[in-house]
């Protein structure tokens, strides 16, 4: 048993206070690792007294062993506590330095800036709208020849409707047949009532051209065509078709129609549809409500000598078609007010009257939702 | 055409109101394109009368009257016109009216110290004419105070329909009465043309003589009226056509116009005594000239039908009469034609011309053929009743066709085309009420349509009659069923290509714009094209000459029309066909887009956390990966050759292909071409053909393939390389990666280096490799072996050293 070590409760008080103190003012991390080692190291204070035990009676490790073992335990819980403390402060101090402008602006990421042109937005509008009720989509040259843009639509040479087209024609080929850039997208219906057999249901977006200019007319628009043949499709569903088509286009609840009887060769009977808004605004036109008129399309039941020009039997199978402008529909959904602005590529106009990359037009989601 | 309501009361008897019979003209498809109401634009307006007129004491071209309007104290008014005088009546208007011509309200004023409390108005004011000179004068017994358009017979509202071209017969103002009649809106009353009897031979004969050409003239009918007085026709016939917009000239050419629009029945009149000899009727010979009413010389070709005396040329046929023949003030015996002309021959005589007469118009859309000899007789009647005169036997040469026809109508048609349920009383009252003749019974009748509707071809025509007249709005909207194939993709592979590759495009921070699908023949020859097929004949702007052989032109063009305008950085890219040639085939359906100045994908201009650079060939290529990756290209296969087309720079550009198909093109645009185009660089492009992206195999499940994921860490090596300057670094790339297919899943250039411490000759190209074990963690030597047969390969392939 060696004198040195022999202790007693009080000197074992006055260390652990000694401890406990230098744990409470080591201002840093390293300062208390020197504590720790001076308490606990191999050489520790602690640990020396912890090494006494061994030269003790045993009456005497049991008193002092647990008061031993308890010193050591208590300042380890003083050290991992300090310790903590510490690296809070550290890590605090740290942060305060570590300060930038949040106000600064970002680089706008490129899907920001994109823009899809409104005629490719709404010409996917109104797949989305026509492909729910069966509608494929059918595309075809924009060089038509003669047949499929008048002679197959029952335009007589010569006809006074055919002299409202106003025509843009290419040189005469060798056979002496001058190719024209289609007036209308009628040419795809015939296109495809030649290669497909009925039941035909198809839209027909596209470019068509007129040579004409002004401010409600460019030499390139667009126009999309609905067309289906059938057993038995008749006036009413046409009517039912645009009914649709307009509350669902619009995104109204309703919308009135009004069919006016008119003439275009390739259709009998023929009409003209007017629907339903209220233009009292100015600059602004509602649908669905109000009292004012706006025809929007063209449509009627194929002519006869269209499904014969085109290899069906009128008597077996009969349809609807209708047309409308495309730029026309996109101006009065979304209050363009001048057509040639969609042609001129001024990136002010198209980042206003655009839309984002992602938003998809879905019936699930409301069109423009 | 336009009309007036008491002209269409001549023959109609209705019996229903002005705004229902307005309204009821569109739903039956004459469509109103408006309604004047003179009488109610001009209702402030009275007669006024001038009870003095004193000049102006401070101004000498004007003066101080008073003026008198039948009630109340005389008024005061200060006035600048010439003729404004004591006992003049002419047309006052109150303060608080609204000027027509100006659209401004008077307000009571004062002229030069003296107070003005109304105005007296001119022609022109009153948006009558553009008659100036002076007030109106009015006649001495207009009664003071009332409504001026009484006084000058305006109470009569005109109306004006569009006519499709297929209803000639709603050209005349009886037609339009039928359709209303047949409508339900009032009765038709329909006078039958009393014949004429001649008192004399006609002394003028006429001939029809084609030869063995086509002939151009079915019938010529003609009367002579001898011992006219030609001058100015009545009131009620100049009030007629001054409402709808003409000016009387004499009575004889006011009863030709008259029946032009009353009945769809142009007529003209030669002066007898102008006429040498008999009328022929012929084609014109090339070169013959015609001095025409509208006081213009026209030049003639055989293609031309014409009427000519023996001294030549009187008459273009069915378009406009000549000058040298025509009726005025001192014609006492004058001729009357009613013909029949081939309608085509009419359109393209008058395209030809450029001539638009109100004949033209009805003799090419089609005039009632039965009627050409009524019409000549109520011509006859209305020239002896308004001139005088004495009427000479008919002569017609040629023959009046006979238009009758039958179809067969089963009257399941009107339900099987329109789904309206009319029954037989109705179908066959709307048929009678517009002139057809009915014969057979039901299920099948026999139809005779009038001689007036020669558009009426088949079934499908008489279901529109039935259905306008008797409604439209009684069609009832019928749902359609949904179809067998609502549920199937309704986008081809290339409509959705193209819907991808627009949102990719624009995801990228492109803007779509849609240009003109012409461009000028100078620009379609900097990109490829320029071919005498694609060129229009008659192109709306020099500049909008040739069919598009690329999308690039056009998105240059507005580049720098965007840059004009103060925005230099854009990124534009179009969707859109272009056309090598004018057959289907040539057409191709391609997304391009181009970047100019610093729009580069992330992000254009200065920035504080760094400027964009200017935009590189790079840019394009990613651009154009982006897409093609977007539309299901395979694009870890595509090589890049360095053969773009002209229009890009030989050095910084590069065509992406799959072996010989060239999908799309990429790089900086050639400066020339730039310059020819007027727009300054830099300037980047890209061309993808989305018809050219070979369609992915038709697969039978959408089910991915099976995951495979290693459980073992890949590993990564870098390697830098010396090899010769020409030498594709794609060329390093493939070598590496064919070292050992297996092991090697991925390898990166990370660096690139030519320049100070390298032969002038090479380049450093560094290379990050990743291996990536499958079955165990690979040893160091491995590793070594992997990475030694990289070196090999690559130095094998490329020439390349490994740098020190």
């Amino acid at each position: 048993m060696s004198d040195t070590a022999v202790t007693d409760q009080s000197t074992l008080s006055a260390l652990e206070e000694d401890i406990e103190s230098a744990i409470l003012h080591t201002g840093d991390e390293a300062a208390l690792e020197e504590v720790r080692i001076s308490a606990l190291g191999k050489k520790g204070s602690v640990s020396e007294l912890l090494k006494s035990l061994g030269g003790m009676s045993p009456d005497e490790r049991k008193v002092m062993g647990p008061a031993i073992n308890g010193l050591r335990d208590r300042v380890q819980g003083l050290l991992s506590h300090r310790r903590a403390a510490l690296k809070s402060a550290a890590l605090e101090a740290r942060l305060a330095t570590e300060r930038v402008d949040m106000t600064l602006p970002v680089r706008e990421a490129a899907a920001e800036l994109g823009r899809v042109h409104p005629i490719a937005q709404v010409t996917e509008e109104l797949t989305a709208i026509f492909a729910d009720m069966g509608f494929s989509v059918a595309e075809g040259p924009d060089i038509e020849d003669d047949f499929h843009n008048f002679t197959a639509l029952n335009f007589p040479a010569g006809h006074p409707a055919r002299e409202m087209h106003d025509t843009f024609f290419l040189p005469p080929g060798p056979d002496g047949e001058r190719k024209v850039l289609r007036t209308h997208t009628s040419p795809v219906q015939v296109r495809t009532m030649q290669t497909k057999t009925p039941p035909i249901r198809v839209i027909c977006p596209g470019r068509t051209y007129r040579c004409d200019s002004d401010q409600t007319h460019t030499p390139m628009f667009h126009q999309v065509e609905g067309l289906v043949i059938d057993k038995g499709a008749h006036l009413g569903h046409l009517k039912w078709v645009l009914e649709e088509f307009c509350k669902s286009f619009f995104e109204v609840e309703g919308v009135k129609m009004r069919f006016r009887p008119s003439f275009f060769p390739f259709t009998e009977p023929s009409m003209e549809v007017d629907i339903q808004c209220d233009r009292s605004r100015p600059g602004e036109i509602r649908f669905g409500e109000g009292n004012d008129w706006l025809e929007i399309l063209g449509c009627g039941m194929v002519h006869p000598n269209v499904l014969r020009n085109c290899g069906i039997d009128p008597d077996e199978y009969q349809g609807f078609a209708w047309g409308m402008g495309i730029d026309r529909i996109a101006m009065l959904k979304y209050g363009m007010s001048d057509l040639r602005a969609f042609f001129e590529a001024d990136v002010r106009w198209l980042s206003h009257y655009g839309f984002r990359p992602l938003d998809f037009p879905t019936l699930a989601g409301g069109l423009s939702a | 055409m336009k009309f007036t309501y008491s002209w269409l009361k001549d023959h109609l008897e209705p019996t229903a109101s002005f705004d229902e019979i307005v309204e009821r003209l569109s739903l039956i498809g004459l469509e109103v394109e408006g309604v004047e109401d003179k009488a109610k634009q001009l209702a402030p307006f009275v007669v006024g009368e001038v009870l003095t007129a004193e000049k102006h004491p401070n101004a000498d071209k004007l003066r101080v009257c008073t003026v008198s309007i039948g009630k109340g104290e005389p008024i005061q008014v200060v006035c600048g016109a010439p003729n404004a005088r004591a006992g003049l009546k002419t047309v006052f208007a109150a303060p608080g009216t609204v000027i027509p011509a100006t659209g401004t309200e008077l307000k009571i004023g004062k002229i030069r110290d003296v107070e003005s409390r109304g105005m007296l108005c001119s022609a022109r004011e009153m948006g009558l004419s553009e008659e100036h000179e002076g007030i109106i004068e009015l006649p001495a017994d207009a009664p003071v105070g009332a409504p001026f358009a009484e006084v000058l017979g305006l109470n009569d509202p005109v109306i004006e329909i569009a006519v499709t071209p297929n209803r000639a017969d709603c050209l005349g103002v009886s037609g339009v009465a039928r359709d209303l009649a047949a409508a339900g809106l009032g009765e038709l009353m329909a006078p039958r043309v009393k014949p004429i009897e001649g008192a004399f031979p006609s002394p003028v004969g006429v001939t029809l003589e084609f030869g063995a050409t086509s002939p151009l003239c079915p019938a010529f009918a003609l009367r002579v009226v001898k011992g006219v007085t030609n001058g100015p026709s009545p009131q009620w016939l100049q009030d007629r056509l001054r409402a709808i917009g003409l000016r009387p000239i004499n009575a004889l050419v006011d009863i030709t116009n008259f029946l032009t629009f009353d009945r769809n029945r142009p007529l003209h009149v030669f002066d007898l005594k102008k006429v040498k000899g008999n009328l022929v009727v012929r084609r014109a010979k090339g070169g013959e000239t015609l001095l025409a009413l509208d006081g213009k010389t026209y030049t003639l070709d055989e293609s031309m039908c014409v009427i000519a005396d023996d001294k030549g040329v009187e008459s273009l046929a069915g378009i406009m009469g000549g000058e040298a023949s025509g009726c005025d003030e001192t014609t006492t015996d004058v001729v009357i034609e009613s013909a029949l002309w081939d309608a085509i021959n009419i359109a393209h005589t008058g395209r030809k011309l450029s001539i638009n007469s109100d004949a033209r118009f009805r003799f090419e859309r089609g005039v009632d053929p039965a009627f050409t000899l009524p019409g000549l007789d109520l011509a006859t009647h209305l020239v002896t009743e308004l001139c005088g005169g004495s009427p000479s036997d008919l002569v017609l040469a040629g023959a009046i066709p006979d238009t009758t026809r039958t179809i067969a109508f089963p009257l399941s048609e009107v339900k099987r085309l329109s789904g309206l349920d009319a029954s037989e009383t109705e179908v066959r009252a709307v048929l009678e009420n517009l002139g057809f003749a009915l014969s057979g019974e039901a299920p099948v009748l026999e139809v005779v349509p009038p001689s007036w509707r020669g558009d009426i071809e088949g079934k499908a025509d008489l279901v529109e009659e039935v259905v306008r007249i008797l409604g439209l709005e009684r069609v009832p909207s019928t749902e359609l069923p949904r179809g067998a194939d609502a549920r199937k993709a309704v986008l081809t592979p290339l409509q959705m290509r193209s819907r991808k590759a627009r949102r990719a495009l624009a995801a990228r921070g492109m803007v779509e714009a849609v240009t003109w699908s012409f461009v000028s023949h100078e620009a379609a020859v900097l990109f490829g094209g320029g071919a005498p097929q694609v060129a229009l004949s008659n192109p709306i702007a020099a500049d909008l000459s040739d069919m598009r052989p690329s999308l690039l032109p056009g998105l240059i063009k507005a580049s720098g029309a965007n840059a004009a305008r103060g925005f230099a950085d854009v990124a534009l890219f179009e969707v859109g066909q272009t056309f090598a040639g004018d057959r289907p085939s040539d057409q191709r359906q391609v997304a391009a887009g181009i970047r100019r100045g610093t729009a580069r994908p992330a992000g254009a201009g200065r920035h504080w956390a760094g400027n964009a650079a200017a935009v590189d060939a790079f840019d394009a290529k990613a651009d154009a990966y982006a897409a093609l990756a977007a539309c299901g290209a395979p694009v870890a296969n595509l090589q890049v050759t360095t053969d773009a087309p002209g229009w890009y720079h030989p050095g910084r550009s590069g065509t992406l292909r799959l072996g010989s198909n060239a999908m799309a093109h990429f790089g900086e645009i050639h400066p020339a071409v730039l310059e020819a185009l007027d727009v300054s660089g830099p300037l980047v492009g890209f061309e993808i053909v989305l018809d050219r992206i070979p369609e992915p195999k038709a697969k039978a499940t959408r089910v991915k393939p099976a995951l495979d994921l290693s459980p073992f860490q890949p590993v990564k090596r870098d390697f830098a390389f010396l090899v010769g300057r020409e030498v594709a670094a794609a060329d390093i790339l493939r070598a590496a990666q064919g070292a050992d297919k297996k092991l090697v899943s991925g390898v990166g250039v990370f660096d690139l280096y030519e320049g100070k411490g390298i032969d002038p000759d090479k380049k450093s190209v560094a290379l990050e490799v990743t291996l990536q074990p499958r079955e165990r963690t690979l040893t160091d030597k491995e590793i070594e072996d992997v990475a030694g047969r990289i070196v090999a390969e690559v130095a094998k392939k490329t020439g390349a050293t490994l740098r020190a």
